[in-house]
């Protein structure tokens, strides 16, 4: 174990620990609710940050794996034949299946095509659902609800152990996509995203590195699509719809891409619009779209990015009177 | 060590590169010379696997390489720099230098540990002091000045300890005092390195100067090969290329007189 994955593991059971003491300092399920809403699209929001922010892919049809990730767990645990543990493993190998075949496809496609075609499988995806009634439910969604049936001493029945597994769930992926973030393999990702014909030009599989990478963001995205469905105890096609990737294309947008929990701080900021705008209207969408605006043509980058900016930019002011004056000390240097 | 033999490739009507074969030593210096449109980028384009050659072959180390892709020829060590520097904007001089270290250290795969490792870290900062860029490790790419990004075009190439180190234009949008520091560099690393390089040139005072070989392209065809003796005397380059009053002709007959 090296120091920075102590330094990692460290932080997130610091987090973990802060809110598994939430629910006793404000009691009240809607606290509990608004949380694992927000894990689980912060999931969907900062994997597709690695794909989008890391590497420069663009893809429109992330919730495609989101919802493979509801369906899969879900019809896994309707069918009685597994463990919780064991259900969430399979369904994170099936839907990292699912990325290899589409992916292979779309990460040779550039930019705009590559959205497009991520879009086009989801699609598919969505309309399989619709029409499979007899596995799916249809537009119904997965009905009868999704039994937890005890494993190793844990009833995931029990709403505050539910809270703690959905929470210690996100804090793996969020340990996984954090080690990438800052390993050889994340600053390879972006060599790609910044050129990737030089990339290829200095021996980078670029074809392979995309491949890669888009596997493991599906992967994590079924997680948080698990969540939801232990959360909800069910998996609706809406899941799989398209605006389901828009929403997280608009956590990217309000919290920013550059920093490693932009993509949560705006999954964040968009449930708790959806909440608080919903109670007083219901013209929500209308309020978003005014925010996003708000924050596209004002601050022309997400929160956390004009943050992040702002910082760098005064951090530059504050060194140059500081080469003045070494300047000014060594006349004929 | 590297031979181009009998390569040709048209693009529709034009004749890009015509029958060119060109042999390239092991520990060379050659350089690439012509008019505008001669095709010398073409040429190493051909080499690097971004072109296909329509005929002929490019040995290097007894295989041919025409028909395997750019990684595969990059990672053979065929390595190529940019005629407008190719760097990656977003990444400072240090991370963009040990990236493309890590790439050839085979260690782009590495999930879980924190980059740069040391190893990067070490011949990064070790090509970093070669160029002269030590105390811009922390500047970003976009942010150095026009003469360092093509330093450290060159210097991304050199990280992946290349065999064949292809150059185009070097010094292109340099000025005089700057285009002849830059090629004492290209000069001070081909010697300190054991490196072939290979360069595309249009200042005749450098190339006449440095190179060891020099071979000239007009219209995709090889007009001419040889030291700078020869070609300052060959009176089909002083036609299509030099022309008469070229100041170092003139040198070159004096030499002659």
């Amino acid at each position: 174990m090296n120091s920075n994955l102590i330094t990692n593991v460290g932080a997130a059971a610091l987090a973990v620990a802060v809110f598994a003491a939430l629910p006793f300092l404000f009691p009240g399920a809607a606290m509990v609710d608004f949380i694992v809403y927000v894990a689980a699209y912060g999931l969907l929001a900062m994997s597709l940050n690695l794909l989008v922010g890391l590497t420069g892919l663009v893809a429109f049809g992330h919730a495609i794996f989101f919802a493979s990730g509801s369906y899969t767990f879900g019809l896994l645990m309707q069918s009685g034949a597994v463990s919780i543990p064991v259900a969430v493993a399979l369904t994170v190998i099936g839907t990292a299946a699912l990325a290899l075949v589409t992916g292979a496809i779309c990460v040779r496609l550039k930019d705009v095509y590559f959205s497009f075609i991520t879009l086009a499988f989801q699609m598919v995806f969505y309309s399989v659902v619709l029409t499979w009634v007899s596995l799916t439910g249809g537009d119904q969604g997965l009905l009868g609800g999704i039994p937890k049936p005890v494993f190793a001493g844990i009833d995931l029945n029990n709403g505050y152990s539910l809270y703690l597994f959905c929470i210690i769930l996100f804090a793996i992926c969020a340990i996984i996509m954090r080690q990438v973030w800052q390993s050889p393999f994340g600053y390879t990702l972006r060599l790609i995203r910044d050129n990737a014909t030089r990339a290829d030009f200095l021996g980078v599989d670029v074809f392979r590195m995309k491949l890669a990478v888009f596997v493991l963001s599906a992967s994590i995205a079924s997680v948080g699509g698990i969540i939801l469905a232990l959360f909800v105890s069910g998996a609706y096609p809406e899941f799989a719809f398209w605006t389901t990737s828009g929403d997280a294309i608009f956590a990217l947008m309000l919290g920013g891409t550059k920093l490693f929990l932009g993509p949560l701080f705006g999954a964040f900021l968009l449930e708790l619009l959806e909440h608080y705008v919903r109670a007083h209207t219901e013209y929500q969408n209308f309020v978003l779209g005014i925010v996003i605006l708000l924050i596209v043509l004002g601050l022309k980058r997400g929160i956390l990015d004009y943050v992040h900016d702002y910082w760098v930019r005064r951090r530059k002011v504050e060194k140059k009177p500081a080469t003045a004056v070494k300047l000014a000390r060594s006349p004929d240097a | 060590m590297l031979s181009l033999q009998n390569i040709s490739k048209s693009f529709g009507g034009l004749k890009a590169t015509q029958d060119v074969s060109i042999e390239f030593g092991a520990g060379s210096l050659s350089a690439v010379i012509g008019p505008n449109g001669a095709g010398k980028t073409t040429l190493f384009n051909q080499i690097t696997g971004r072109l296909t050659p329509d005929t002929g072959r490019v040995m290097f180390e007894e295989r041919d390489l025409v028909g395997r892709s750019s990684l595969a020829i990059t990672r053979a060590g065929v390595v190529r720099a940019f005629q407008v520097a190719s760097l990656f904007p977003t990444l400072t001089v240090g991370e963009a230098l040990s990236a493309a270290v890590t790439s050839k250290q085979r260690g782009s795969w590495q999930l879980f540990s924190y980059f740069p490792v040391n190893s990067a870290q070490r011949r990064s900062d070790e090509i970093a002091d070669l160029l002269g860029m030590a105390d811009k490790r922390q500047v970003l790419c976009k942010e150095l000045s026009h003469g360092d990004q093509k330093l450290l075009d060159i210097g991304l190439a050199l990280a992946l300890e290349p065999k064949v180190l292809l150059l185009d234009e070097p010094t292109a949008g340099m000025g005089p005092d700057e285009r002849w520091r830059m090629i004492e560099k290209v000069h001070a690393l081909w010697k300190s390195q054991n490196l072939t390089i290979v360069f595309i040139e249009h200042d005749m005072d450098i190339v006449f100067k440095i190179a060891q070989t020099i071979h000239v392209l007009c219209y995709g065809a090889l007009l001419a090969s040889g030291t700078a003796d020869e070609i300052r005397k060959n009176q089909k380059v002083i036609d299509a290329y030099l022309g008469s009053d070229h100041h170092s002709v003139s040198g070159a007959k004096e030499l002659q007189s």
